[in-house]
């Protein structure tokens, strides 16, 4: 059946319609060159997937007296030494067999390796690192697996690096290359000469390769660490909040004045890591610094509007926040049922919006903190947790369900865990229990790659 | 006081003083009902008041009102308050509106930008002819370092507030206008009065002192986990030293 028949267009239609219909037929088949303007522009001039014919190949076809047969034939393969003889499939037009040399045998490629004699090598290449046979089998090798170091270096007799190998073979060679020249200048050209090899540069450019590649994995595997312990750190939260729980009922006023006073001189407490309390109190001044700037260039303006200044001020005071961190601060100040932008932006209101949007900053830098006090504590107490005797538990959701819903604890997790990546190295040298440690120098020993 | 005097005194600025001047911006607006035709389906005015409907006039000289090309003349320029510009027309727009501030306030003027808003936000509802929609923002004009003839000149003007200026400083009286001379420039009886809305300071500082609170106690919770913690790991190094 027709599309023809279906519409009940008669047999012999219209020229036009005719070329309509036929031509995506014959596109989709085989003649791409017969494309019309319009439908190769729906392909957006694109390259096809899969690699085309020749369109005029296609096109031709082939001539009525060419009789084209296949025959089973030998061949010689000019890349072989053996004079192996073999057969293939052959296409034989008229009878007459294809002659000239098997057509895969210009792939056969081999470098050409410079030789030395005897006295060439006494006289240029002599190396206290090297003797004279050592050289003559890099050499054999070098010819016998065209260059291919890596090889070369798993077939090498005495173990020598990759790079030690290079430097060898490239410095005889261009020794030899100098040492025939007439003169200097005759090869400055060669690539040899012009680029030399350079080991030191090579050895730093891998270990550095090197290390990001085991990095990654490092990282990963340490993920998962991270979510296997992540049971043992809220077991070790809620035993802190037990014990949090129990001073509170000894001391029911003092919590808040403590607290304080220890934002108002910004110490920290007692820390092992003096860098990240530095890290909690360094915004504060800071941000000092920065409002001040920001104060500074409003009053250049002669006049503004407060929400122009007070945008100015939030900006200023969340520089040194990352982008994810003033989401997290918005989605906060949401949480509290607070306006993004004061609805009555007066200079009180203002100030109020400000403060606020500074002590959210401290409550993020606090959790920050105690997800990596809690992760530090966990990784050198080597899994063997004292649970505090007789301290009442309490669920979780329980205590943060006054304020802020679930998922800011769950943040702060995660952007402790950022933390902690970033700090990866300095926490390892200062925690070497920790079985990441010695994952590293064994990395560097595969930059033989 | 010698001429020159007067204008040193007008040049001269006040440092860590600033004026603020409150303001509200925006526009209200009304469906024609039966009267609205294709171009013309709701009357709107969009104005710059004082938040206490105080005259304006005492800052600001001139308001303009730049209007979407399609009106006629559509820089409207207003010369004295209220600063308000009553329109008919069907479509939604921004309209910038230029403050030019008198002489000795600021020779630079400061554009606001209110998108005018004709439709109710929820659509579902029948459009009523009695009750308009009305969107208005508060703001707050700040001159930092105003000329001292400012400062004196609106010092006990209802429409800015003003600092207390530091011990020792003071200011000559400036004789007081007579109120009845000047044409009135004060919304307070505007016919629109009863739709404008009311910005209370208070209610957004209660907020904002609550939530204050919440995060401090949140704090002041992390900083006790946290020497917690560091308490425990005092404990285990003095166990494990031993």
């Amino acid at each position: 059946m027709d599309a023809k028949d279906i519409l009940g267009l008669p047999k012999t239609p219209l020229p036009i319609t005719q070329e309509k219909k036929s031509q995506p037929k014959k596109d989709s088949q085989r003649k791409p060159d017969g494309i019309s303007r319009e439908v190769y522009a729906l392909t957006g001039g694109l390259a096809p997937l899969m690699p085309s014919i020749d369109t005029t190949q296609l096109k031709r076809r082939p001539p009525s007296d060419e009789k084209i047969t296949w025959q089973w034939l030998p061949f010689t393969n000019s890349a072989r030494k053996d004079n192996l003889q073999l057969y293939h499939w052959v296409r034989v037009v008229n009878g007459v067999s294809p002659t000239g040399d098997y057509s895969f045998a210009k792939y056969n490629k081999s470098v050409d390796i410079v030789r030395y004699t005897d006295e060439e090598y006494e006289k240029h290449l002599t190396d206290p690192m090297w003797t004279k046979k050592e050289t003559d089998q890099l050499f054999d090798l070098c010819e016998r697996f065209d260059l291919r170091f890596i090889i070369i270096a798993d077939r090498f007799p005495s173990s020598r690096t990759v790079e030690e190998l290079k430097d060898r073979y490239y410095s005889v060679s261009r020794a030899i290359l100098l040492a025939r020249a007439p003169s200097p200048g005759d090869v400055s050209a060669h690539p040899l000469i012009k680029e030399p090899y350079n080991v030191s540069q090579e050895v730093d450019r891998k270990r550095a390769l090197s290390m990001v590649l085991s990095q990654t994995k490092q990282q990963e595997r340490k993920d998962a660490e991270v979510l296997a312990e992540a049971k043992r750190i809220t077991e070790s939260r809620m035993a802190a909040r037990g014990v949090e729980e129990s001073t509170l009922h000894v001391a029911p006023n003092a919590g808040p004045e403590i607290a304080e006073t220890a934002n108002v001189d910004g110490t920290v407490s007692p820390s092992s890591n003096v860098q990240l309390a530095s890290a909690a109190v360094a915004p504060s001044t800071s941000v000092t610094a920065e409002n001040a700037s920001t104060l500074a260039s409003l009053r250049m303006l002669r006049v503004y509007l407060r929400t122009y200044a007070l945008e100015q001020m939030v900006q200023a005071a969340s520089s040194t926040a990352g982008l994810r961190t003033i989401k997290r601060v918005e989605q906060i100040l949401q949480d509290l049922g607070v306006n993004l932008k004061p609805r009555v932006p007066t200079k009180a209101v203002c100030a109020e919006h400000l403060e606020l949007r500074k002590e959210i900053l401290t409550l993020l830098n606090l959790q920050k903190q105690l997800q990596y006090k809690e992760a530090e504590g966990s990784s050198f107490r080597d899994g063997s947790y004292t649970e505090m005797p007789g301290t009442p538990k309490r669920s979780h959701r329980d205590q943060d369900g006054i304020f802020i819903p679930d998922s800011m604890s769950f943040g702060g997790e995660r952007a402790g865990r950022r933390d902690q990546k970033r700090k990866g190295p300095g926490r390892l040298s200062d925690a070497p229990a920790s079985p990441a440690a010695h994952k590293r120098p064994r990395k560097l020993k595969a930059s033989d790659l | 006081m010698s001429r020159a005097e007067d204008t040193e005194k007008k040049i001269k600025k006040l440092k860590d003083v600033e004026i603020s001047v409150p303001i509200v911006y925006g526009n209200i607006s009304f469906w024609l009902g039966k009267k609205a035709n294709e171009y013309q389906s709701h009357k709107w005015t969009v104005y710059v008041r004082g938040a206490t409907n105080e005259d304006l006039g005492v800052v600001i000289k001139r308001a303009v009102f730049q209007l979407h090309s399609s009106f006629n003349n559509p820089t409207r320029v207003v010369e004295s308050p209220p600063f308000e510009l009553s329109e008919a027309g069907w479509g939604e727009f921004e309209i910038a509106i230029t403050l030019y501030f008198q002489s000795d306030v600021c020779d630079k003027p400061m554009n606001l930008y209110h998108h005018l808003k004709l439709y109710p936000e929820d659509e579902s509802g029948p459009m009523s002819t009695k009750k308009p929609v009305v969107v208005e923002s508060y703001d707050e004009i700040v001159f930092p370092e105003p000329s001292e003839g400012f400062f004196a000149r609106v010092q006990s003007h209802p429409a800015v507030t003003l600092p207390r200026l530091p011990a020792g400083f003071t200011l000559p009286p400036v004789p007081v206008e007579d109120a009845s001379k000047r044409k009135r420039g004060d919304t307070k009886d505007h016919p629109l009065s009863q739709w404008f809305m009311n910005f209370s300071e208070a209610d957004e500082l209660l907020q904002l002192a609550a939530a204050r609170q919440q995060v401090q106690a949140h704090i002041a919770k992390l900083r006790r986990q946290i020497s917690l913690i560091d308490g425990q790991h005092q404990q285990l190094k003095s166990t494990s030293d031993q």
